[in-house]
């Protein structure tokens, strides 16, 4: 079906324009990473023992931070659509079905990469001193991307289950939350013992500290192998997840 | 028959919602399907539209049948739900491009068809604007104007005028008329019974999940008879008492009582007479031909009051 690749650029293009209308939102989704990481930098960094200069070690959490309120933003207008109307008109059409949620992904991933880029260019301003070399940065940008676009698949799964715009800004709370309870802002060692297994064994921490040591040089060990795995494994899951509520979500 | 709907059976959880529909509609033709609120009138579009599985029951739709050829029928109709489904961060222009493109029929051709359409539906001027700022007549007319990108063989309107005042209700009145000359066929829903006797060529009247009527506006109301006289109450009580009396079809929200009337003074006369001997008090009183108020009346009045 060429039909489903040119429904998907229509509707990627779509979600690319509301994203970009929607420019509180979009301003949200930038300044509060960027307001987060002068807090953390100029006033709790001082005090966290990270063995390098803070704004070095919290790059990388700020950039997954990002992704969270973008994901959340990614439920929102997925739910939108599910609820006002849109979904039946197309569905109403021979438009391949899933063009609808692929715009939304693409465009969640294309918002991902701007406020990113923005964070990487202020951390700059703001002291951050990467080591890496060009394959670094690929390497750093391709697991971001692909944590990135896992997450939004999963944002595009919860929007498809959520009844209304507010409980899916509420389902994706702990997209938010995840972070702070990684290696994102403090080394997991100084948590208590629950929140340190926590830390250890979500997908946050690894994908961070392959990241890290990719752009800074510490040491990555088995985190790169665990940070493609959970996620890949994120990945395929939440697409499957999503493409299948939203077939059950639409068959009545 | 562009559309024809044998035995449709859907119920949500222990709510029958249709309970056994037969419809026919010929290519070409107004069709309103006539119902008030909870009636499943947009369960049948949506069984129709390919958007909802049926319990039972057969539907075919431009010769294809809904369960087994599902895409064969979105490619041959269009629909307009009932709540407007525009972008309202897109301007109108980019709306219809939009569907345009969906519709396969390539950038130029979908920017042209959005330049025709826009022009018809008299949105040029607002057609660079973003829906957020339009009104509810223009926000509807552009939803139909999405409908008809790709030259539909059945456009379904679910209510189209619900919740418009009386001027978009008319422009919009004039838009779906125009749409009979291009030959495409309407399904309308509607809970007003103006609009059916206004737009449609035939009607059925959804009760209970079944047809409780059906034909022209004309033979409906030659289903109910002769003349109606109307008589208004001024309490429940006083409309309670008459209804016992006579043979007639109440309207408890407008507190009227309709009496079928063979137009007579004489009727008239022994109708007030047996009120009065009664002691029950007429506000006022009307006579005039039936309308589809009176069909709709008389079709879905309790058992025990029916003439
Ligand atoms: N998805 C659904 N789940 C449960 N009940 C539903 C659903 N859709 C419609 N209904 C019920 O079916 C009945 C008919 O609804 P509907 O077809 O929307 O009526 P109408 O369009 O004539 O107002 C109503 O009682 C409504 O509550
Ligand atoms: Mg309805």
């Amino acid at each position: 079906m060429s039909h489903a690749l040119t429904d998907s650029v229509t509707l990627i293009g779509r979600s690319i324009r509301l994203s970009r209308r929607n420019v509180e939102t979009l301003i949200m989704s930038i300044l509060l990473p960027l307001l987060m990481m002068a807090l953390f930098v100029f006033v709790f960094g001082g005090a966290i023992n990270t063995g390098t200069a803070y704004v070095n070690y919290v790059v990388p959490g700020i950039i997954l931070l990002c992704t969270g309120y973008g994901a959340a933003s990614t439920a929102m207008s997925v739910t939108d659509d599910m609820s006002n109307g849109m979904v039946d008109r197309l569905r109403s059409m021979p438009v391949n079905s899933f063009a609808l949620l692929t715009g939304h992904v693409v465009a969640s991933v294309t918002r991902n990469a701007l406020s990113t880029t923005i964070v990487v260019v202020a951390a700059v301003l703001m002291g951050f001193r990467p080591t890496a070399g060009l394959g670094g940065w690929l390497a750093a940008a391709g697991i971001v991307l692909l944590y990135v676009l896992a997450l939004s698949w999963l944002a595009a799964g919860l929007g498809v289950v959520a009844k209304s715009v507010e409980s899916a800004s509420a389902l994706s709370f702990f997209m938010l939350f995840l972070p702070y309870l990684s290696s994102a802002f403090v080394p997991p060692g100084t948590m208590p013992a629950v929140l340190r297994v926590i830390s250890e064994h979500q997908p946050i921490t690894p994908v961070i500290e392959t990241v890290r040591g990719l752009l800074t040089g510490t040491p990555i060990g088995a985190n790169a192998a665990l940070a493609l795995v959970w996620s890949g494994g994120l990945l395929v899951g939440s697409f499957v997840l999503a493409t299948f509520l939203y077939r059950r979500r639409t068959a009545d | 028959m562009i559309v024809e709907a044998a035995d449709l059976r859907k119920r949500y959880g222990p709510t029958v919602v249709l309970d056994g529909l037969d419809l026919r509609v010929a290519a070409g033709s107004v069709f309103a399907l006539l119902g008030p609120n909870g009636a499943g009138k947009t369960t049948t579009i949506r069984i129709l539209t390919t958007l909802s599985r049926p319990d039972g029951g057969l539907a075919r739709v431009a010769g294809h049948d809904v369960l087994r050829d599902p895409a064969r029928v979105r490619a041959a109709i269009s629909l307009t739900g009932q709540y407007a489904a525009v972008d309202a961060e897109q301007t109108g222009r980019e709306n219809l491009a939009m569907i345009g493109r969906l519709r396969h029929l390539g950038r130029a051709g979908a920017r042209r068809r959005a330049d025709e359409l826009l022009e018809r539906f008299d949105l040029v001027r607002a057609a660079d604007r973003r829906v957020k700022t339009y009104s509810g007549g223009m926000r509807r007319r552009l939803d139909l104007a999405m409908s008809l990108v790709a030259r539909p063989e059945v456009i379904f309107l679910d209510e189209p005028t619900t919740g418009l005042d009386p001027a978009s209700r008319a422009t919009m009145w004039d838009a779906i008329r125009d749409l009979v000359h291009t030959g495409t066929t309407i399904f309308l829903t509607t809970q007003y019974l103006e609009e059916a006797d206004r737009l449609a060529d035939r009607i059925v009247v959804l009760h209970r999940g079944k047809v409780a009527a059906e034909g022209t506006a004309d033979a409906l109301k030659a289903q109910v008879g002769g003349d109606r006289v109307d008589l208004a109450f001024d309490t429940v009580a006083d409309l309670d008492a008459a209804t016992a009396l006579l043979d007639g079809f109440p309207d408890p929200a407008r507190l009227l009582l309709s009496v079928p009337s063979d137009g007579s003074a004489a009727h008239l006369h022994r109708l007030l007479d047996d009120l009065r001997g009664s002691g029950v008090p007429v506000a006022r009183v009307s006579s005039h031909r039936p309308t589809l108020d009176d069909v709709f009346l008389a079709l879905t009045a309790p058992q025990g009051v029916r003439a």
